[in-house]
């Protein structure tokens, strides 16, 4: 059976270099440009590397968004792309959904597609809800008469049916991210490319987008799915893709690239880091930053930097922030989840009820989780610190593993349900006699 | 930009199925196969693909114009305010100068009849040449054939036209001025107006993606155009000379928007300048959509 997107050394390489501004240019300089590069005797075809001028930029300049990536898609596999901010997730679906073409390689994609990369596009705000269901949905790719014999189930989804008739402009966020996600859960591609839109709305509303997904995927629809929620991409996705600096690290089934990825940032496959720097990271841009992360490290109780702990043993984090004020109600936290992305428990600074205030400069913090009651497994940090309003936030901070050991090497630790282990004491009451062995 | 004029047949399928698909699961030979890979700067426009997509234009243009008169008092009476209060002004200070129009019509009639036509190329060109830009939000998150951009802007502009148009047929009546069996030609000149307008304005949208600073020169260059069609109020036969009448039909807007004038108001066509304008109206639209391909793949990329 042929398969649904067949994918074969793809590469999207971009032009960075001496441009002006926001990577437009004047008629002006394009003239000295072409001047100085027929003197070159140049000769570059236009948009050979992806950014329409005719100069002769020197190879070096190139940043490649993908480089030879190569994969394919069965019929009907829902699969996701993980992988870091910057790793060419998001070029990958534009060059599927042709919006950008690719510098070299090639794709075939057998079927209809298409493509969601954000919800609501070609909403106008002067245009009505019943207009923009149109719009919206002759933009995605329905027809006319599609549009018409689903209309109904779209309003029911979207839940705004008496709103229908006001202009969009006067929609409150979640309402048009309803609207928009109604006309785009009712596409009837055989592929279904989607990048992140899920992350916008609240709780109830990604959950309804969720079931949705998954339903179009019990149909049997091929769907590609990019995310940084490793809970949705686990509990959807069937295969999994993990993109790096362009290139596919590897390819296979979720739960085992989950727990690579997330061992890769912990620093496994670089040589243990359990202290990891976090200056660089790339954190969404909406927040200030006047606290900023700028290390993390691992402890266990012997004072050892490490990210693997056995079970039970305490876990010191120790948080490095760079701060630019004062502040007398500063809050720093972390969240511990699973692999899968699932919270398990979050603790804050302030959980006492105790106020730390900070000073400018280099800020250290320090907590124990003693005792850890996490059962034998990866598992990640998630870490946010606010004045406020929340300052930093790095959702993926550092991961590290519970090893089981001699006091809790019981093996039905693995099979038992749960992501928690508690030792707490059984009695017998009456028929059962209770013998505790001897730790030795 | 000195690659040779290559026009490649688009590769776009149903792949005839292949004789190595498994006879267990025909399913994923039937369906259309997208080739995806980097394609010759130069390519031809595709038909079909613009056919498959004709609703979304239907759609566009729709949202276009109903966007532009909505929260409006006057609404779709301003398709008629740009026209008529031209010819006003025209008929208030040109009217005495240039002489009364060809001998037997009125000179305000004369100038509108020419001023419909003129407006509607006008801002078809100006919203043509900002329309990829301005629908930006589509380039960067959706697939299809760019062209229907631009022939929705200009699709906007002829809605307008039949407004206005009636406006027309309003005037005619009143100064008792009927039609002609030239009427009949009337559609085809707007049908060619129409290919200018648009081989103009997608040559300027796909500029002015690259660079920003075409949108102003496109502001003064339409007033200056104007200009440059002086038969909008001027009757070329009494007040243009001979080379003038010559040349100036090179300019698309003067020989298409003269035979306009003509076959409504019943006025014998010039042959030759409706030649020559149609010539260069055709080739600026190959011209255009050949640049505008051209251009296209890196719309997303650079916008």
């Amino acid at each position: 059976m042929k398969p649904a997107i067949r994918v074969e050394n793809l590469s999207k390489s971009y032009c960075l270099g001496t441009r002006t501004s926001g990577g437009y240019r004047t008629l002006r300089e394009t003239i000295n440009d072409s001047v100085a590069g027929a003197w070159h005797g140049l000769r570059r075809r236009y948009g050979s590397t992806g950014n329409g001028t005719a100069n002769g930029h020197a190879k070096e300049d190139a940043f490649w968004a993908l480089k030879d990536v190569s994969f394919e898609v069965q019929p009907g596999e829902v699969v996701g792309i993980i992988g870091r901010n910057g790793a060419g997730k998001s070029t990958l679906l534009k060059i599927l959904s042709r919006i950008v073409e690719p510098t070299a390689g090639r794709c075939e994609v057998h079927g209809r597609m298409a493509s969601l990369l954000e919800v609501g596009t070609g909403f106008h705000p002067e245009l009505t809800g019943r207009e923009n269901i149109y719009l919206n949905g002759s933009v995605l790719g329905m027809s006319r008469k599609e549009i018409d014999r689903k209309f109904d189930e779209i309003v029911d989804f979207s839940e705004i049916e008496q709103f229908l008739d006001t202009p969009v402009k006067r929609y409150s966020s979640g309402m048009y991210v309803r609207l928009a996600f109604a006309v785009a859960a009712h596409l009837d591609p055989e592929i279904l490319v989607v990048d992140e839109v899920l992350a916008v709305g609240d709780l109830q509303f990604q959950r309804k987008c969720l079931g949705k997904m998954g339903e179009a995927g019990r149909e049997g629809r091929t769907i590609v799915f990019v995310s940084h929620q490793l809970g949705a991409v686990s509990a959807l996705c069937t295969k999994c893709m993990w993109l790096e600096c362009g290139q596919l690290v590897t390819a296979g089934c979720t739960s085992s690239i989950l727990q690579n990825y997330l061992s890769a940032m912990a620093g496994r496959t670089q040589g243990a880091k359990a202290y990891i720097d976090l200056r660089n990271r790339v954190r969404p841009r909406q927040f200030e930053q006047k606290v900023r992360f700028t290390e993390i490290e691992l402890m266990n109780q012997e004072g050892d930097t490490t990210y693997s702990f056995g079970c039970g043993n305490p876990i010191t984090i120790h948080l490095t922030m760079e701060s630019q004020i004062s502040f007398e109600h500063f809050i720093v936290g972390f969240s511990v989840r699973t692999s899968e992305g699932v919270v398990l428990y979050t603790s804050a600074s302030d959980d006492d009820g105790s106020i730390t205030s900070i000073r400018p400069g280099v800020v250290r913090m320090s907590c124990t989780m003693n005792p850890n009651y996490l059962k034998p497994g990866m598992y990640y940090l998630q870490i946010g610190n606010e004045v406020g309003t929340t300052q930093d936030f790095i959702e993926e901070a550092i991961s590290f593993e519970i090893q089981p050991n001699r006091h809790y090497s019981q093996t039905s630790l693995y099979n038992l349900p749960g992501y928690l282990h508690f030792q707490y004491k059984w009695h017998g009451n009456e028929g059962a006699m209770i013998e505790v062995p001897q730790l030795n | 930009m000195s690659s040779a004029v290559e026009a490649l047949p688009e590769e776009r399928l149903p792949v005839p199925p292949e004789s190595a698909a498994s006879a267990v699961e025909p399913s994923t030979d039937d369906l259309p196969v997208t080739v995806i890979e980097r394609r010759p700067s130069w390519r031809i426009v595709d038909l079909r693909e613009l056919w498959r997509y004709h609703e979304l234009l239907f759609f566009l243009t729709w949202r276009d114009v109903k966007v532009r008169y909505k929260q409006t008092v006057l609404g779709a009476a301003w398709a008629v305010l740009q026209p008529l209060a031209t010819m006003i002004v025209f008929a208030m200070f040109l009217g005495r100068m240039a002489g009364a129009g060809a001998s037997d019509i009125p000179y305000p009639l004369f100038v509108f009849a020419a001023m419909l036509p003129w407006t509607f190329f006008a801002n078809a060109i100006g919203s043509a040449g900002n329309s990829v830009v301005g629908n930006q939000n589509l380039v960067t998150k959706v697939y299809f054939p760019r062209l229907i951009i631009p022939m929705s802007a200009v699709g906007a502009g002829l809605v307008d036209f039949a407004v206005a148009f009636v406006m027309l047929a309003g005037l005619m009546l009143y100064y008792g001025v009927l039609p002609g069996w030239q009427i009949v030609l009337a559609p085809l000149m707007v049908l060619l107006m129409t290919i200018a307008a648009l081989g103009t304005g997608t040559l300027l949208s796909a500029l002015t993606v690259a660079y920003r600073d075409v949108r102003y020169a496109v502001q003064f260059g339409v007033q200056l155009w104007m200009f440059a069609t002086p038969c909008i109020y001027l009757n070329p036969e009494t007040s243009i000379g001979p080379n003038g009448r010559l040349l100036l039909p090179l300019n698309p807007a003067y020989g298409l928007i003269d035979n306009f004038r003509r076959t409504v108001l019943g006025v014998p066509l010039d042959v030759y300048s409706l030649s020559v304008s149609a010539a260069v109206g055709v080739s600026l639209l190959l011209l255009g959509c050949l640049y505008f391909r051209r251009v296209e793949r890196s719309f997303a990329d650079i916008i």
